[in-house]
C-alpha cells in the first residue's frame, strides 16, 4: 500500500489479513507526465508485493490512471498506453480503480477508453463511484457506460464505495457492490451490515480504504467484530469478508490464496 | 436475497446503537446552534442538511438513503469539465 507504513501492514496480518488488493489511485497531487505512472505501476507491481510479502501477505494490483487525473485525456491516453506492459505481470488483477469523480464529459471519454481496454484484455474491473453529493449521479452513468457495451458481463465488474442510494441500483443489474469502511465518509461498520439485510450478501464484499487519509486498514476485520456482536455466526462472516472477495478475484486465474478452494457454498 | 437478512439471534440493537445515535444527534444540534450564533446559517451546506433532517422523523423505513438522496445533486448529464477535485457533501446551487 503506496501510502502506508510497514505498521499497517503488520496490524492487517496480525487481523488475520491474507492478502491485499490496491488499486492504482490518486497520489495526493496529480502527477506531471505518463513518467511518473510509469513508475508507480513498477512500485505497485514489483516493490509493494515484495514488502507485504515480508509480512505473509499476498499482494495484488489493479491499473489504470485514476478518475480524479482523467479531465486530461491526451494524458489518459498517454498512460492507457502503458497499461499493456504491466497487464501481465503476476499480480495483476485487471483495470481500476476507474470510474468517474465531478462527472465530467472528459471523465466519461476516459472510462469509456479503459472499458474498451479491459475488453480487449479479457480483464476484470474495479470501478470508484464518486464521493459524495456526485455519488448518485455518477453511479448511475457508469452503470449506463458499462451496460452498453455488450463485450461486459457485470459479474465481473465490481462497482466499489456504494452506499444505501446507490447498492440497489448496482445489485440490480447484476454488478458486484464493494461497500467501503470509512471514518469520514462511504459508510461504517453498522450500516454495512444493515446494508446487507436490505439488499442481500450475495456479490457483495467488504473493503477498507487505505489511502492518504484518515482510513483504517483493519476496517474489515474490526466489521467481523460488530457482525458478531448484531448475532451473526462464523459461516455467515467469513462467508461475506472472505469467500466473497475471493470468489470475485478467483475470476482472474492469477488469484489464489491458501484458504480458498475456488468453490463458494452460498 | 439469503438467508442471513435477519440474523439468527438478533441482540437488543438499541443497546448496541443508542448511545451513539444520541451522541450524533445532540452533535447536530449543536452544530446547528454553531452555525447560527456565528450567522452562517444560510450556508448552502446547512441549509441541504436541514431539508433531509425531516427523513430522520419519518415513519417509513429507507431513511439513510433518502437523507443520502436529499444531499445528492440530482441533475443527469455530465458536466461540461470538471475544474475541481473535490466534493462538498451537499450540491453546490450550480449544480441542480
Ligand atoms: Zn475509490
Amino acid at each position: 500500500m503506496v501510502s502506508r507504513t510497514t505498521d499497517d501492514y503488520v496490524a492487517m496480518a496480525l487481523a488475520g489479513c491474507e492478502a491485499i488488493c490496491e488499486p492504482a489511485f490518486w497520489a495526493g497531487f496529480d502527477r506531471a507526465s505518463e513518467k511518473g505512472f510509469y513508475d508507480y505501476f513498477r512500485q505497485i507491481t514489483d516493490y509493494e508485493p515484495r514488502r507485504a510479502a515480508k509480512f505473509g501477505l499476498k499482494h495484488y494490483s489493479w491499473l489504470c490512471i485514476n478518475p480524479k487525473e482523467a479531465e486530461d485525456v491526451s494524458l489518459a491516453e498517454a498512460v492507457l498506453a502503458l497499461i499493456p506492459e504491466f497487464i501481465d505481470q503476476p499480480n495483476v488483477l485487471g483495470i481500476g480503480e476507474i470510474g468517474l469523480n465531478k462527472n465530467s464529459r472528459n471523465e466519461l471519454k476516459v472510462l469509456e477508453m479503459h472499458i474498451d481496454l479491459a475488453a480487449r484484455h479479457d480483464q476484470l474491473i474495479l470501478v470508484h463511484t464518486p464521493h459524495l453529493e456526485d455519488k448518485l449521479k455518477g453511479t448511475k452513468l457508469i452503470l449506463d457506460v458499462l451496460a452498453s457495451d455488450s463485450r461486459i458481463n457485470p459479474g465481473r465488474v465490481i462497482i466499489d464505495h456504494v452506499e444505501e442510494h446507490t447498492a440497489p441500483l448496482v445489485l440490480d443489474r447484476g454488478f458486484w457492490a464493494g461497500m467501503t469502511l470509512y471514518p469520514e465518509s462511504k459508510t461504517t461498520p453498522h450500516r454495512a451490515i444493515d446494508m446487507l439485510e436490505l439488499y442481500g450478501s450475495e456479490q457483495v464484499w467488504l473493503n477498507s480504504a487505505c489511502d492518504w487519509g484518515i482510513s483504517d486498514p483493519i476496517a474489515v476485520p474490526k466489521t467481523a467484530l460488530e457482525m458478531r456482536r448484531r448475532g451473526y455466526d462464523a459461516a455467515s462472516i467469513d462467508r461475506l469478508l472472505y469467500q466473497n472477495p475471493a470468489s470475485f478475484m478467483s475470476q482472474c486465474p492469477k488469484f489464489a490464496i491458501d484458504g480458498f478452494s475456488g468453490v463458494v457454498g452460498a | 436475497m439469503s438467508e442471513e437478512k435477519t440474523p439468527p439471534a438478533a441482540p437488543n440493537l438499541v443497546d448496541l446503537g443508542f448511545m451513539d445515535a444520541r451522541i450524533k444527534a445532540i452533535d447536530i444540534a449543536a452544530f446547528f446552534d454553531r452555525v447560527q450564533r456565528h450567522g452562517q446559517s444560510d450556508d448552502y451546506r446547512v441549509a441541504a442538511l436541514r431539508a433531509a433532517l425531516p427523513e430522520l422523523l419519518s415513519g417509513e423505513t429507507g431513511r439513510a438513503r433518502r437523507v443520502l438522496e436529499a444531499l445528492s445533486d440530482q441533475s443527469e448529464e455530465p458536466i461540461p469539465a470538471a475544474v475541481i477535485q473535490g466534493a462538498f457533501g451537499a450540491p453546490r446551487p450550480t449544480e441542480s
